[in-house]
């Protein structure tokens, strides 16, 4: 039985950095010291009251701009300032081209940016444990109902049973051309890939099946009517590939819900 | 050439800690664009071998308290008036009604150690490396901010409640 005890370990005991030997002969004292034990018990609620009113923000979208801000070259000031130059520039000639002035709010082409978005809400969310998605499988019709409603156009969650992966659940996300529908699945090992669905500029009628790679990360992406999709994931790109291929074709023959 | 870190790994709780810290989404996010494009500035300064969150961190710690500094003439009478009423008054205590207004009312410093070892569950040395202090100092404001925090949250029963549960 200890006889004394150091502040600092008690918080090491709250914030679990003790030893197991040393964490038992902790508990014998707070057992023994109401006072002490009283304070333990409020900081260990202090951490619990920080995650319960903080972890929130881990399931956020992520703002585009942050996204883009951790993809700047090293040289970020001179490259900050063409690149808006060039985006006034282009913004100005396309307001001009469709006629409705350079004031004009005019979307960036979105296919060019959606394998590399895609790719970065993958690696983002596919690593987590507790907070993969938003709403899990369990509740999928309150999952399609609620992408859809967000996005703006019935979405359905393609079946991968076929291929082994198992529907996770989904989340909504933020990119350039609206919200975005993402979805999850899963193997038997583990292994994770995500759907990302979004908004299409208007008047693309680019169908082409595309692959791309980002960061090691597998896109399979696609166009289809007013929604563009892409598959992620790290599984090697011919099993992204058949994934892309059953998704393409459920999705194609999927009956339009009105 | 070596390859670059991704940085977007990071970015989910690099945005909790801003948000916990200025208390405001747009004041973090802006914290944690600035924490960016001087990571990417700086990145060659980095040793791949060593923990690239906590030099994240690090980065986001420097511009916090540059703004802090920044701010400050305006600020000081105001906080230091709060510092002494929550040590002192019951009425200040019972004014911090949950977690996001007792944070608010804990000094900068002890406010950071709090986050970064409660909520970010970095190591007493991490943390003390991310701030650029010695462990003991971590450990001292660690003690005062969860003893202040303790008396400001005990003041309102109803937040006892939803701690104890």
């Amino acid at each position: 039985m200890t006889d004394n005890m150091h502040e600092d370990e008690l918080h090491a005991y709250v914030d679990g950095h003790l030893p197991e030997t040393r964490r038992i002969e902790v508990e014998a004292w707070l057992a023994a010291h109401p006072g002490d034990a009283a304070r333990v018990q409020a900081w260990a609620a202090q951490n619990q009251s920080l995650h319960a009113a903080f972890d929130s923000v881990l399931n956020e979208p992520l703002p585009l701009n942050l996204v883009r801000a951790t993809r700047r070259p090293a040289l970020a000031v001179p490259f900050k300032a063409i690149a808006a130059g060039l985006a006034m520039l282009v913004t100005g000639l396309l307001g001009y081209a469709i006629g409705v002035g350079s004031g004009a709010q005019v979307p960036a082409a979105p296919t060019a940016y959606m394998p590399r978005d895609a790719a970065i809400a993958h690696v983002v969310f596919s690593p987590e444990m507790r907070h993969p998605v938003e709403v899990d499988a369990a509740h999928t019709e309150h999952l399609l109902a609620w992408l859809s409603k967000r996005v703006g156009t019935p979405l359905q969650a393609p079946d991968f049973s076929a291929q082994g992966f198992e529907l996770l659940g989904g989340r909504l996300l933020t990119s350039e051309t609206g919200p975005v529908a993402q979805f999850m699945y899963q193997d038997r090992i583990e292994r994770r890939v995500t759907l990302y669905v979004r908004r299409a500029l208007a008047g693309n009628t680019e169908t082409a099946f595309r692959h791309a790679t980002e960061n090691g990360v597998d896109v399979f992406y696609w166009i289809d009517g007013d929604f563009g999709y892409a598959l992620a994931g790290q599984i090697g790109r011919q099993s992204i590939g058949e994934l892309a291929d059953a998704a393409y074709r459920q999705l194609a023959t999927a009956p339009a819900r009105p | 050439m070596r390859t670059r870190p991704d940085l977007v790994e990071h970015l989910p709780r690099l945005r909790r800690y801003a948000r916990a810290l200025t208390g405001d989404s747009n004041r973090a996010d802006d914290l944690v664009q600035d924490t960016l494009e001087r990571a990417l500035a700086k990145l060659d300064l980095w040793q791949p071998d060593s923990d690239l969150r906590a030099w994240l961190f690090t980065l986001m710690h420097n511009l916090f308290v540059n703004q802090i500094r920044v701010r400050r003439p305006q600020e000081t009478a105001m906080d230091e008036a709060v510092d002494e009423a929550v040590s002192g008054g019951q009425m200040e205590a019972l004014a911090a009604r949950d977690i996001h207004a007792a944070l608010a009312r804990l000094p900068e410093q002890q406010r950071e150690v709090l986050l970064l070892v409660g909520l970010e569950q970095f190591g007493y040395a991490e943390a003390a490396l991310v701030l650029g202090i010695p462990t003991g100092t971590v450990m001292s404001r660690l003690s005062r901010a969860r003893e202040r925090m303790r008396q400001m949250l005990a003041s309102d029963p109803s937040i006892l409640l939803k701690l104890v549960k």
